[in-house]
């Protein structure tokens, strides 16, 4: 289980500079109508995010709790504005000037977002149905997919991540699910940092500790 | 001819970029013409140029484009190719102007225009050579599509500069432009670029519409594809717009829709037959050049060659450390120093600047030979010395590789990645490169796909990288069978030997162990090799080597129509992609049963008649690997999973087709299996 302190002092976290913050506080009130938290039902005000496949899993991602820094588990009723930016800061993009360990420590921050949008139960593993989920999402918008082809498609990533994580299993071996480390190896190479990034949340400095 | 240049350079290594070899051949044969007869050699005129040998080349450009990352570069690759070839253009031709003016070098009678002219040609630059040494040494992706977009855009580009300039050059003298013609100039620029582009896409859609159609007359979809971009470039030259464009614009439209509603076999063959044209076009081209190389026709002056050569790289320096300046402004990720530096050396010329400096009409050129020595002075030096160097040069300047492998994970992540990238935009409200690509699938699926497409069923680039996957395995899959059958098919007898006394009874225990327990059809990663070949070591790498390089061999002709430069197979970890089956009640000869129902599997793909059966697909990896996992175990029977897989992958079989003759050892191992296929049904 991984645990996280309440407030890890990030190096890239938390730096969004003033504008930014602007421009995001007004979107925070608009989505809130002007209350000091957000509910999982004012996201209905984003008409976009309807047609997006994984709507779910990303909304559920802003109020998950490990996400938050706020517990390894469970899930938030309401965030309010500071827990938003927190979320946000996990779209920043990373910035040439840092060196090695902050950038390496920014995709692991990056990672672990993604790793928790596939294990919806928490318990620190990627097992089998997670992944099918998270497959059946993602093919859902399709309606010429079969499940049958989305259950295929999880079960061979499923074995690709298995092969890269473990190499080769004993006939006996079980495989769990993917942990974390096995999810970084899985990643290793690929450049996460190129990829997951919100254009506009770019540049500097101004370092946002509360 | 062209053939015979081709035999030749196929057969050299692929060290030295293609022009290199087609130039030589194409010295060569020059040499044999001058010194055979001398009556002039085949010479070319604006006609088979414009007509004939430049469109194929500018169509395989433009239909292999990859678009995905095209489009996400867009802006920097258009500021790049546009601007990047004005500079070059303008500067070239002014500073030689400049040295002109000095009357030592008796060049005085070559005024500004002719000079301007001369810039813009020689600025045309052919990376193509460029490319292929970036793809081999996976460069990283930005950087390989700056490159290949500016082979994409500069052609077009500079054959409309010099098209102005020879109208401008035909009008009167030099003093007599006025700033109107300027200004006139230049919108003319803007129009025709826009208004091919235009055309071009009509045109695309317009081919897209009609293959929907012709489902029954498949035989001439290629013709139809071949023949609209062709239309293209003919309609919009006609209407004094830029060709090139158009068909690169018809070309990038056409493809994705024509892709999804032409037959297998139609698709295989515009692929191919796209190569072919693009590659006579281009040896032909580079004959000519090499013809003309060898011949009287030259003139040759010190200093405008040499001045040439000197302002073509200091130019082409400034405008990438310009522009690029700018761009990195505005990128997330800017281009590096290290890969600025590639793109300037990848400056190649080729056989754009040849043809245009051989077109130049004499009459208005009276020092026209000066130019095409010098021009041909410019392709040799980059294309030597540039072309050749640049792979060392990526390697030591240590470019960022791309490092993209086709996994499903990574399909998956990616896609994963796009959609919540989008949503997080949604959220902040904010507008973006993935909103503006979001909007346009969307309008493209609603409207565009309905209207275009045959039977309008969105396939998923998941889905379609899976069963691209599994048809490669299968492909694999019988390409074992066919190398053990093969190398077995000397001595019959050791067959029958080799089959029965390779199993020994542990083996057969283990195996038949693991087939009961892993009820679930599961897919496994595992080593490959020959599995006839337990014991000797030795024996066993030499099967696998010989298997590793007929893989490349396959996979690289897969991967023809690819212009992505990943792709290589992972030959140091040697991993395949195979499957399990369902258990099946094994015997002593399992295995060579499970062979044999491995070729009536593909039997299958090839034969087109689906089995309503679950059968035993290759098992014995199992018994070497030994590995299986248990995910979830199934209890339900799995004919019914592997009849619905079987029917989603109808439509694939078709892609067996093509390498069908391949396979047609096949054919002599029918009869018999056909034999041993009765009592394995029975056996269920």
């Amino acid at each position: 289980m991984e645990r996280h302190p309440a407030f890890k002092p990030c190096i890239c976290l938390f730096q969004v500079s003033s504008d930014q913050i602007e421009q995001l506080h007004r979107r925070f009130k608009q989505l809130s109508g002007e209350q000091p938290t957000i509910r999982k039902e004012n996201f209905n005000k984003v008409p976009d995010l309807e047609l997006n496949p994984i709507r779910s899993k990303i909304i559920h991602a802003f109020f998950d709790n490990r996400n938050l820094r706020k517990g390894p588990s469970g899930v938030a009723d309401e965030i309010n504005f500071e827990d938003f930016l927190t979320i946000m800061s996990y779209f920043r993009p990373i910035d040439i000037s840092m060196d090695e360990e902050q950038v390496e420590l920014c995709r692991k921050e990056k990672l672990r977002f993604l790793f928790h949008m596939y294990d919806s139960d928490s318990d620190g593993r990627i097992t089998l149905e997670e992944y099918r989920n998270v497959v059946e999402e993602l093919l859902s918008g399709n309606p010429h997919i079969e499940k049958e082809s989305a259950r295929s498609i999880a079960d061979g990533a499923m074995m690709e991540a298995a092969s890269i994580c473990v190499g080769q299993m004993e006939p006996d071996q079980v495989y769990e699910g993917i942990t974390f480390e096995d999810f970084l190896k899985i990643w290793q190479g690929i450049d996460i940092e190129t990829k997951m990034h919100v254009r506009f949340l770019n540049m500097e400095t101004m370092a946002l500790c509360h | 001819m062209a053939k015979k240049g081709f035999h030749l350079y196929h057969r050299l290594p692929g060290l030295v970029p293609e022009s290199c070899l087609l130039i030589i051949v194409g010295v060569l044969v020059g040499c044999i013409i001058f010194g055979t007869d001398h009556k002039s050699p085949p010479v070319m005129d604006t006609n088979i140029y414009f007509l004939y040998l430049l469109p194929p080349i500018i169509l395989e450009g433009g239909y292999f484009m990859p678009t995905r990352p095209f489009f996400e570069n867009f802006g920097s690759i258009l500021w790049w190719a546009g601007l990047g070839a004005l500079i070059n253009a303008f500067g070239i031709g002014l500073s030689l102007y400049f040295i002109c003016q000095i009357k030592a070098f008796g060049l005085s009678d070559v005024n500004l225009l002719q000079n301007l002219l001369f810039g813009s040609l020689i600025s045309s630059v052919d990376p193509v050579a460029v490319l292929a040494v970036f793809e081999e040494a996976r460069v990283n992706e930005p950087l390989y599509m700056m490159i290949f977009g500016e082979a994409l855009l500069n052609d077009g580009i500079t054959v409309v500069l010099y098209n102005i300039l020879i109208a401008f050059t035909k009008m009167h003298k030099f003093e007599h432009i006025e700033p109107v013609d300027i200004l006139a100039g230049c919108a003319r620029f803007i129009i025709v670029g826009l208004g091919g582009v235009f055309f071009g896409i009509i045109f695309g859609f317009i081919s897209a519409f009609i293959t929907r159609f012709t489902q029954n007359i498949s035989a001439i979809e290629p013709l139809i594809v071949f023949m609209f971009s062709y239309l293209s470039y003919l309609v919009a030259e006609t209407l004094y717009l830029s060709g090139i464009l158009a068909i690169t614009a018809c070309a990038v439209t056409m493809k994705k829709y024509v892709e999804e509603n032409v037959s297998q076999t139609s698709y295989t063959t515009i692929k191919y037959f796209m190569k072919m044209l693009s590659s006579v076009s281009e040896t032909l081209i580079f004959i000519f050049m090499g013809v003309s190389t060898v011949g009287k026709n030259h003139e040759w002056n010190w200093a405008f060659v040499c001045f040439t050569l000197v302002f073509c790289q200091i130019w082409r320096a400034i405008s990438v450390f310009a522009l690029f300046y700018v761009s990195n402004q505005f990128r997330t990720f800017p281009f590096s120093i290290k890969d600025q530096c590639i793109i300037f050396y990848s400056g190649v010329r080729g056989a754009g600047s040849f043809s245009l400096a051989f077109l130049l009409p004499l009459a208005l050129f009276p020092r026209k030979k000066m130019f095409v020595t010098a021009t041909l002075v410019i392709i040799y030096f980059t294309v030597f010395i540039q072309g050749v160097t640049v792979g060392p040069l990526v390697r030591y300047l240590d470019v960022k590789k791309t490092n993209k492998k086709e996994s499903i994970n990574e399909e998956l992540h990616i896609r994963l990645m796009d959609h919540l990238k989008a949503g997080i935009e949604d959220v902040c409200g904010q507008w973006s490169h993935y909103q503006v690509r979001d909007k346009f699938k969307k309008f493209d699926h609603r409207y565009l796909r309905k209207i275009l497409i045959r039977s309008n069923q969105p396939k998923s680039s998941i889905v379609s990288l899976y069963k691209k996957l599994e048809m490669k395995q299968a492909i694999e899959m019988v390409e074992t069978g066919m190398l053990s059958s093969t190398s077995f098919s000397m001595p019959p007898q050791t067959q029958r030997i080799q089959g029965t006394t390779r199993l020994s009874p542990e083996d057969v225990a283990s195996m038949r162990d693991i087939l009961t327990r892993n009820l679930y059809r599961v897919r496994q990663r595992t080593l490959s090799y020959n599995k006839y070949n337990l014991k000797p070591q030795s024996s066993e790498k030499q099967a696998k080597e010989i298997l590793i390089r007929r893989q490349n061999t396959l996979r690289e002709s897969m991967r023809k129509g690819h212009s992505l430069p990943w792709g290589k197979p992972a030959g140091t970890k040697n991993i395949r992609y195979l499957s399990f089956p369902y258990s099946a009640p094994q015997s002593a000869s399992a295995r060579r049963d499970a062979r044999l129902a491995e070729f009536t599997v593909h039997l299958k793909f090839i034969g087109g008649q689906p089995f309503s059966f679950g059968y035993p697909r290759n098992t014995s990896q199992e018994e070497r690997t030994g590995r299986a996992r248990r995910l979830a175990s199934r209890p339900k029977p799995l004919f019914h999973a592997l009849d619905e897989d079987y029917e989603s992958e109808e439509e694939s079989e078709e892609e067996v087709s093509p390498l069908a003759s391949r396979w047609s050892g096949e054919h002599r191992n029918r009869r018999e299996h056909h034999k041993s296929h009765g009592p394995l049904l029975q056996r269920k």
